[in-house]
């Protein structure tokens, strides 16, 4: 048997499936159908939690994603889930789930001695406290608080499942599968148009598998299955059951979580993505979101038991569970009578509907009485009573204004309280699609007002409440959806029959005294029962004139629950209009922003985890690289060797050992990262002589050049080598990192303000693949590959290019170096770069070629006083400061060169690149380090005492196999008026001293280049 | 995710684009003749309205050309997009699009 | 003004708490003022409460078109660090991080400064360069500042991934451990009781519609409550500085972006420290109410529609997986967005203007929260003394014609 109140009949559930769960380590039994939440009341389990500030205890309330009480963890170990909604729970065979707010048990809370200090603990205490001494908040009360506050438990384990993402585009996307948007679809699909149907629950229905309506004379379920087999048999249709649409961002672009695994539970198949992302891009959207129930607002209504009248019929209807054996229904409109007549028809017993209307008039109070169920007009709760569930109800007149009430308390025993204080529309995703609101005083609710996009409420969620008009209005707009987005013309099917009683009007009650006197009145009146949140705390944030709608859920955290005051806002805001005396419709709302119901981490990162977090670039050589050892560093997107470690070595000696190779043998470098643009056209020297800050027009053929380019700013912004290949072709060479900036900011001028320029931009960097031969010996090396190539000074000299075969690949050769050595840049069609790099290594054994990394490349270059942009510049560096003159032309204009004549940039004191040469020659200072002008009296702790003026910070610095001894790159405010002067480098406990010196520190004259 | 009208190949997903901020800037054609305060006017001050505005966008993923835009900062509505070199469209009302 | 301790708290609780008063008076504005400040978000409030607490002027309204603290103050992740690269950009958070540490005692209002520590984590040799640049550049400038390895920074904070094998692997921290976080609406509030208290009329729902101007001087603004003289006019609008300062004739360097950012649903306390990243674009608390607190990056476009697109979001999320991979199971429960107003060297303008009597306190970027007692300290100096502090006078509105901008982004990257 799945549980003492589970009812002989009815229901959706199948009760031939028992499924076993365990609530806070205990054993019960469902059925299939189940959620946990039907599943616990079968068993009797109202009690689920207990409150976040008091620790009273609390039930369940809802029966979806309404719910703000049943907020449980499901699962154990890496699969727990934390903070999910035991309403929205679909009950799996072995499913483990424990309440998150009690210790040890929601039975006995140790936490709910708390309670004691409830006076204190109004909204916003903790502004009014803890604050002296300064040090205890950090120490005592934040950590104190921070205990008690938090639901579940994060899990400790990384996520195992899987989540995948999906694009899809729909001519009409029908948000909800209730009656408004089963006809919506319908309408909208059989013109043909791409429909897509998404709901939240796991089968379409919406409000109608709760309920016994009838359509065209018979149950309303069998038109829904109906209209589903009929959706589900059109091809351009995607029904979507299981799937939330959380998310309404602009230009109709909706996100919809697909629950896929949840209630398969360990009985999932293995792979099956745990969750979908649907990425959708709408013609037209028709939102049928429904809507959801209020509470209504009286002393004590947060003991368990007391549930929403509709969720009462959900779980009586749908799931066949008794939520009682006795009940009160206690309304201020018709639409609880419902409930009375479904519980009556379940054979619970009622005690009384209690009316907060004086005169109650509706066809369905007629329909009560004549049933001989007591309806007791123009009253109201007062009270409840029960420990851990209600036992009793009080009852008193309510006084026509509805600010008091009067005569003598009356007591009805009961077990179940079913309120409805009405409903208000879920407008959440028209309100963040820009949509506006209004409130509408008859219906006494928010109703979208205008919409901001190409959207349409129908049903509920437009305040049409009756099942008749929810089918008219669904049918018209999915007919009209379809034919703006194209199909069909606009015409309604014909709606089907349904009776429609007369119901009278609603009475809104926003608070419901309970005969205190009125300052002491609303102190548990919960309004927000996530938050703990009652009548009384709204009144207070008013009165200390926090009295704007966001002021007051900001002070007291009303709607900034997991359930996002799903039932609690508008009473919030209600109660507040009253304290401050403005009409609600002048008091605003709070803005709705996505997500409607809370969205996994994991299902918004999807697959973009791990190494697919961000694409991986690697060379064609890559392999070997691995093969041999490498050590990689990340370059953008790109994977570079770093150093290449022999078996003992650490990096030090590694990358000594490829230095040494470099400059006294020779070594090989991959080079393949570099950015590479081929640049053509008539005007393509005249474009250089415009980004570069030197002169390009009379670069001969097969000629290179070192460029610099510099921001508008006059900063620099990239550097390398370009090489004229024909009159009207070049060949750019970008910093790695910098290659796609580099391209856009070229095309940018071309097409932006060059139009005029007959030039063309294309990257290569993918097409090329590139071997830098470097050292002494390297003409030994690749003479043999390049047969047909003079290699000699004369026959190619350097800083040029020469077109050849090497190693039978065609090869286009550089002449450049950025070590200062000898030194061929080899660039093959990137399908041979590991041909030519096995090639190389195999030519150069006899030699002992060594591979070097990016370490080493560093090392040669510093030595050389070669910068590295972003390294040597942050992008406050002009050409200037870095002593390079030389490359910036006077006679041309180029893109910067105005913001070089800035006062600015001309500053004596700005910092210029030099050399240092630490005073122990065995010491590398910290790239990095700041520099001071004189010794520190002392040295410095992990702070200074005082600050302490700086002069520069190291850029680079090394060891030099070459050199044999340290030395570094600087930026030093007036350095190169400095040369020569000594300056120090504090760091935590000592002080390293070094010498200003000329930033070029291994072969000033530059022989070596020629071998 | 903006929905944008790429004028050669029709709407993108504004993830294929790259942003180019304001439009019709016009870089000055004699930059050594302006005052540090008017190079500066150039280089950095910028309209920042609340309401349309005429920005660039480049195509970065598709056909990488770069094109202006009238898009309301508020809204974002996209009321036109034109090739550069071409006029700007006259700025549009205040309307949106939208149904109730 | 009434002082709030544990003892007033017990007072009030035999009344039913019906004996508080306004945190402030809300008054109908007044023809004239000495002073008006335009925003009543963090800065603005904090610039009256310095103008009234350090030069005595209390003749100052805060006009406010909304609710106080409805912008930027209301909408960032809260955290609090003053270790930035340069000199000038140091001087000034840091004087304000010193602020923040004696603010809730100062204002009699607990804005829960919690000092947990902000890691920022190195992820390539670039970023070890930076945050080692960065380091000894605090240190001397008289900020706490540490580095840590990876497996100091697993110590510090354990669930931080630093797997060698992650896509872009922790290789290092910068961790200042006198950052921290802050409660941000009570940071409006606090400086608004304060100032409140010293006499400073606090308006809200009165929106500034045009700033009078004449002869080179500014005389007042015209809101939607009427005309308001004013021998000073402060402007103190992030997100907006541009249009309130078009209202006056006066071209800015900024534009305004949005910025997401999105909570968690609340869970026990599993992360007691601030985690920043640059290369993996996170940065992420978890506050005192167990939401786990996180910005996203700025979308690309100009905006002042408070929300962003959803692939910003989906990035963050995949960034923040890479960080903490026993997160995959959380869930966002709320997003919302800000709008920043960024200059084009990511620092401030806290300045005088071309127009006499005319204040601006913009482009704070994602620095504003943080910044906000000092920012407020050198503004009221600049209003009440007609001229910069030399904490805030770098970040004059002149520095885009000379050229000496102050490059945070340029330099050490870390942004927010």
């Amino acid at each position: 048997m799945s549980g003492a109140f589970r009812l002989a009949a009815g229901g959706r559930i199948d009760r031939a499936a028992p499924l076993r769960f365990r609530f806070d380590g205990r054993p019960y039994e469902g059925l299939k159908g189940d959620t946990l939440a039907s599943a616990l009341l079968a068993n009797g389990m109202h009690l689920v939690g207990r409150s976040l500030k008091y620790h009273r205890p609390r039930g369940i309330v809802a029966a979806g994603a309404d719910e703000p009480n049943a907020i449980v963890q499901v699962g154990e170990g890496a699969w727990t889930q934390p903070n999910a909604r035991a309403t929205e729970v679909e009950l799996y065979d072995g499913l483990v789930a424990r309440n998150v707010t009690a210790w040890p048990g929601v039975g006995f809370d140790l936490g709910a001695a708390a309670s004691l200090l409830s006076p204190l603990l109004v909204a916003g205490f903790y502004y009014k406290t803890f604050m002296a001494p300064g040090r205890w908040w950090r120490r005592l009360y934040e950590p104190a608080l921070r205990r008690m506050a938090g639901l579940g438990r994060a899990p400790a384990a990384p996520d195992p499942d899987v989540y995948d993402k999906r694009h899809a585009h729909a001519d009409v996307l029908v948000v909800g599968a209730g009656p408004a948007g089963l006809a919506a679809a319908l309408a909208a699909a059989r013109t043909g148009a791409r429909v897509m149907l998404a709901d939240e629950q796991a089968e379409f229905g919406g409000a109608l598998l709760s309920e016994g309506d009838e359509i065209d004379g018979r149950p309303a379920l069998e038109w829904v299955g109906r209209a589903a087999a009929e959706l589900a048999s059109l091809p351009e249709v995607v029904p979507l059951p299981r799937a939330t649409v959380f998310g309404y961002y602009d230009h109709n672009y909706l996100a919809i979580a697909e629950r896929r695994a949840d209630h398969l539970g360990p009985g999932a198949p293995p792979g099956l993505a745990r969750r979908r992302l649907w990425r959708v891009r709408a013609r037209r959207v028709v939102l049928a979101t429904g809507a959801h129930e209020r509470p209504l607002v009286f002393a004590d209504n947060d003991r368990p038991g007391v549930m929403l009248a509709s969720a009462v019929r959900a779980y009586l209807n749908r799931y066949a569970v008794a939520p009682g054996r006795r009940a009160v229904v206690f309304t201020n409109n018709d639409d609880a009578y419902r409930t009375a007549f479904d519980l009556a028809d379940a054979g619970i017993e009622l005690a009384a509907v209690v009316d907060a209307r004086s005169h109650p008039a509706g066809e369905r109070v007629g329909e009560a009485r004549r049933r001989g169920i007591e309806v007791l007009a123009g009253s109201a709760l007062t009270g409840t009573r029960g420990r851990r569930r209600v036992a009793a109800v009080e009852v008193r007149r309510l006084d026509p204004g509805g600010s008091a009430v009067e005569g003598p308390a009356r007591t009805l025993a009961c077990d179940l309280v079913a309120v409805s204080g009405g409903w208000s529309p879920a407008v959440h995703l028209f309100s963040q699609s820009q949509g506006t609101l209004r409130f509408d005083e008859a219906r006494a609710c928010f109703v979208p007002d205008r919409a901001a996009q190409a959207v349409r409420p129908a049903g509920a969620a437009n305040g049409t409440f009756t099942l008749a008009g929810c089918l008219a209005e669904g049918l018209a707009a999915g007919a009209a959806a379809a034919r703006l987005a194209g199909f069909g013309d606009g015409t309604a099917p014909p709606a089907p029959l349904v009776r429609t009683a007369r119901d009278g009007p609603i009475r809104p009650l926003w608070f419901v005294p309970s005969g205190r006197p009125a300052a002491r009145d609303g102190g548990r009146h919960f309004v927000d029962l996530q938050a703990d949140v009652t009548a009384a705390d709204i009144r207070l944030a008013a009165r200390e004139g926090l009295d704007s709608v966001e002021h007051v859920k900001r002070y007291t955290a009303a709607g900034m629950g997991t359930d996002q005051g799903k039932t609690a806002n508008v009473n919030a805001l209600a109660l507040l209009s009253q304290a401050v005396g403005r009409p609600i419709a002048g008091t605003g709302t709070t803005t709705f922003r996505p997500p409607y119901t809370p969205v996994g981490f994991g299902l918004l990162a999807g697959r973009d985890r791990g190494e697919l977090f961000d694409p991986v670039r690697v060379t064609p050589m890559h392999a070997w690289h691995v093969a041999h050892g490498a050590v990689f560093e990340d370059v953008g997107q790109w994977k570079r060797p770093l150093y290449y470690p022999r078996a003992g070595e650490d990096m030090a000696a590694a990358v000594a050992r490829e230095c040494r190779a470099a400059r006294g043998g020779v070594a090989a470098l991959d080079a393949t990262t570099l950015g590479k643009i081929d640049i053509r056209g008539p005007d393509a020297a005249a474009f250089l002589d415009r980004v570069y800050t030197n002169a390009w027009a009379r670069l001969g053929l097969g000629q290179c050049r070192y460029g610099m380019m510099c921001g508008q700013d006059g900063m620099v912004l990239d550097d390398g080598v370009t090489t004229r290949l024909a009159p009207d072709r070049f060949l750019m060479t970008t910093t790695t990192g910098n290659a796609a900036r580099v391209l856009d900011w070229l095309e940018e001028w071309l097409q932006t303000e060059w139009p005029g320029l007959r030039v063309y931009c294309t990257s290569v960097t993918e097409q090329w693949a590139t071997v830098a031969i470097v050292g002494p010996r390297a003409r030994e090396v690749l003479g043999p590959l390049a047969p047909g190539l003079a290699l000699d000074n004369e026959g190619f000299p350097f800083m040029t290019l020469r077109e050849a075969e090497v190693a039978g690949i065609p090869a286009r050769v550089f002449r450049i170096s950025f070590t200062g050595e000898l030194s061929f840049e080899v660039n093959v069609p990137a399908w041979h770069g590991l041909a030519l790099w096995e090639a190389v290594m195999r030519a150069g054994e006899p030699f002992g070629i060594t591979p070097y990394g990016t370490e080493a490349m560093h090392v040669l270059r510093a030595e050389k006083g070669f910068i590295i942009v972003g390294q040597e510049t942050d992008g406050t560096v002009t050409p200037l400061d870095l002593g390079m003159d030389w490359i910036v032309s006077r006679t041309k204009d180029f893109i910067g060169k105005r913001s070089l004549l800035r006062p600015d940039a001309s500053r004596p004191d700005r910092k210029q690149l030099v050399g240092l040469l630490p005073e122990d020659p065995g010491e590398v200072l910290p790239e990095g380090a700041q520099l001071v002008a004189a010794r520190p009296a002392r040295a410095i702790g992990l702070k200074a005492g005082r600050p302490i003026p700086m002069i520069g910070h190291v850029t680079s610095s090394y060891s030099s196999a070459a050199l044999g001894r340290s030395f570094a790159l600087a930026l030093v405010k007036g350095g190169r008026g400095r040369i020569g002067a000594t300056v120090y480098a504090p760091l935590v406990g000592r002080t390293l001293a070094a010498r200003i010196v000329e930033p070029v520190f291994y072969d000033r004259e530059g022989k070596r280049r020629n071998g | 995710m903006l929905l944008i009208p790429c004028p050669w190949c029709g709407p993108r997903d504004e993830s294929e684009f790259r942003y180019g901020g304001e439009a019709h800037i016009g870089a000055p054609a004699n930059p050594g003749s302006l005052s540090d305060a008017d190079w500066a006017d150039y280089l950095f001050m910028r309209n920042n309205p609340k309401g349309w505005f005429r920005e660039r966008w480049m195509h970065a993923q598709g056909c990488r050309r770069w094109f202006n835009a009238v898009r309301h900062t508020v809204s974002n509505e996209i009321a036109a997009v034109y090739r550069m070199g071409e006029p700007p469209p006259p700025a549009p009302g205040p309307g949106r699009e939208g149904e109730t | 003004m009434r002082r709030y301790s544990i003892l007033s708290l017990a007072r009030n609780a035999l009344s039913h708490h019906q004996g508080w008063p306004r945190l402030w008076r809300s008054p109908e504005p007044r023809r004239a003022y000495e002073i008006v400040i335009v925003g009543g978000g963090g800065h603005g409030l904090a610039t009256a409460y310095y103008l009234a607490k350090e030069h005595g002027i209390v003749d100052v309204a805060v006009l406010e078109k909304g609710w106080l603290g409805g912008g930027n103050t209301g909408r960032n992740t809260t955290i609090i660090r003053s270790n930035y690269l340069w000199d000038e950009s140091a001087a000034i958070y840091e004087h304000a991080l010193r602020l923040w540490e004696g603010l809730s005692a100062d204002l009699n209002f607990n804005v829960m400064l919690s000092q947990r520590g902000v890691l920022n984590l190195a992820h390539t040799l670039h970023d070890l360069r930076e945050g080692a640049r960065r380091v000894h550049a605090n240190r001397l400038n008289g900020i706490d500042a540490e580095w840590l390895t990876p497996a100091e920074v697993k110590a510090f904070c354990p669930i931080v991934n630093v797997a060698r094998d992650a896509r872009y692997p922790v290789l290092g921290a910068t961790l200042q451990r006198r950052g921290g976080v802050a409660r941000h609406d009570a940071v409006a509030w606090g400086y608004a009781r304060a100032a409140d208290a010293r006499g400073v009329d606090i308006v809200q729902n009165c929106e500034v519609t045009g700033i009078e101007v004449s002869g080179g001087r500014v005389t007042g603004v015209r809101t939607t409550r009427g005309a308001i003289g004013a021998r000073k006019v402060a402007i103190a609008a992030a997100g907006h500085t541009s249009v309130l300062a078009a209202m006056a004739g006066i071209r800015l360097p900024i534009q305004s972006h949005p910025l997401q950012a999105l909570v968690s649903e609340p869970v026990k306390p599993v992360l007691d420290c601030v985690v920043m990243s640059n290369a993996v674009h996170v940065y992420v608390s978890q506050s005192d109410k167990g939401e786990l607190v996180m910005g996203a990056g700025i979308d690309a476009y100009n905006s002042y529609g408070q929300r962003g697109s959803f692939h910003v979001i989906e990035r963050q999320m995949a960034a923040c997986l890479e960080l903490f991979p026993i997160f995959g199971r959380m869930r966002m429960m709320r997003s919302w967005a800000g709008i920043v107003d960024v200059c084009p060297d990511a620092s401030p303008i806290v300045s005088k203007t071309p127009i006499g009597g005319l204040y601006i306190n913009g482009g704070w970027g994602t620095g504003g929260f943080k910044s906000t007692p000092g920012s407020g300290w050198v503004f009221a100096h600049t209003i009440a003394r007609d001229e910069p502090h030399p904490l805030n006078a770098p970040f004059s509105l002149d520095r885009f014609a000379t050229g000496a901008l102050i490059d945070e982004h340029g330099a050490a990257a870390v942004a927010h």
